[in-house]
């Protein structure tokens, strides 16, 4: 994992956005435990402040949770949440980049579909 | 009134003045960079904030009172310095006591425990340590200090890049188990870029900027795409720097950019302190 800082987005959305990530992709399963502000802000190399503001944008999301004295925790059906809204956001972050970036190399819809059933099969 | 206030603080060596009417104010449990080029002035005013030297006109005053005129203030505050204050023959371990002798805080258990991680002998003579090990024996020593003010004149000194990564890891830690103020003033300013909460720019002898990271940086970005279009694009904008590659150009725009709008061709990406700092205190930067 690994912070850009000359990302346009601010270092504490990207740090919602890894944490979200892990979530996805089960490294953080629901109802455990994600990493402590300390430790995530020592492993970033970023301000406390930082990192406490990236995963309070989890707990407003309802992606984690706070238990008393023990800290943060992936909430129920987090993941389901999760793949709703990145679904949503799916056809802005790639499938709009994807037909610009096809535009400009001179693809035409049937190479992209084309490619797209390959990319299924592989 | 809590915190560290500098007020209107002027300081001259005969023609030179060094800082030049400096208002700053540092609240309580935040990680400041006090950033400059060589010569600004950030030794100076460190020097200045902990009484070393004495302002010509102005105060520095430490929660509620003058930090030079209060015993118990003066132990409120650390600074770790380029110079060493040490008597030279004196051990590493003579030194942790000694420092203990002048701030009760001081914690020596931790400071044996960061020696270990450093890989700091204790009975090596100040004197004998090497560049780097004589800054990682001042570093130990202001992370165990345990005092509500630390100053950091270039902590990072003849680091190596483990040794680097390694102080602004504890460096963390401790500020999460033990939230003080810290200044850090250093020429590594990517390295502390996401640690510090709040940028403080001096350029020759005045305060420039003082603001949070964030909204600092929010106030610009960088263009990115073909001279003409980055140059059409850019025509009713506030350019404060560019950069030609080929046929390529970077600008550096102040203000927030509307990315519904984007011409064609054009990428966004957003300014970092470093890029900003070198624009802002630049030669030929005109933006003083």
């Amino acid at each position: 994992m690994q912070l850009h800082f000359e990302d346009e987005r601010p270092l504490f959305i990207q740090i919602a956005e890894q944490i979200e990530d892990a979530i996805l992709s089960g490294v953080f399963p629901e109802e455990t435990q994600i990493p402590s502000t300390t430790e995530i802000s020592v492993s970033y190399k970023i301000n406390p402040a930082t990192a406490l503001k990236g995963i309070n944008i989890l707990v407003d999301r309802g992606i984690v949770y706070k238990r008393r004295g023990l800290g943060m925790f992936v909430a129920k059906g987090a993941v389901g949440k999760l793949k709703n809204r990145r679904k949503e956001e799916f056809f802005d972050n790639y499938v709009s980049k994807l037909v610009s970036e096809a535009k400009r190399l001179g693809f035409s819809k049937e190479d992209i579909i084309k490619m797209v059933e390959r990319g299924f099969k592989e | 009134m809590k915190g560290l206030s500098v007020t209107n603080v002027t300081k001259r060596f005969g023609d030179i003045t060094a800082l030049d009417r400096i208002n700053l104010y540092f609240g309580e449990n935040r990680i400041y960079g006090l950033l400059g080029r060589n010569g600004a002035g950030k030794t100076t005013l460190l020097n200045t904030i902990t009484g070393r030297i004495f302002a010509d006109e102005g105060s520095v005053i430490l929660d509620g009172s003058p930090v030079t005129e209060n015993e118990s203030n003066l132990s409120r505050i650390f600074m770790m310095s380029e110079s060493n204050y040490y008597p030279e023959n004196m051990k590493v371990a003579d030194a942790f006591r000694w420092t203990g002798e002048f701030y009760d805080s001081f914690d020596r258990d931790r400071a044996v425990e960061l020696s270990g991680r450093f890989g700091l002998s204790l009975n090596k003579k100040i004197k004998s340590l090497s560049t780097g090990y004589g800054t990682i024996f001042k570093l130990v020593t202001a992370l165990s200090v345990n005092v509500p003010y630390i100053l950091l004149d270039e902590p990072v000194l003849g680091l190596d890049a483990n040794h680097r990564d390694l102080f602004y890891r504890v460096l963390i830690e401790t500020y999460s188990e033990n939230p003080a103020t810290y200044i850090i003033s250093t020429h590594l300013i990517e390295e502390v870029s996401g640690i510090i909460e709040d940028v403080v720019i001096i350029n020759k002898g005045r305060i420039i900027r003082n603001e949070p990271r964030e909204s600092l940086l929010s106030k610009y970005y960088c263009v990115t795409g073909h001279i003409s279009a980055v140059d059409e694009f850019a025509r009713d904008k506030k350019v404060i720097a560019s950069e030609t590659l080929g046929g390529l150009k970077n600008a550096y725009i102040e203000g927030t950019p509307d990315k519904r709008s984007m011409p064609e061709g054009l990428s966004i990406s957003r300014m970092d302190l470093q890029k900003l700092f070198i624009q802002l205190t630049g030669e030929g930067g005109n933006m003083q």
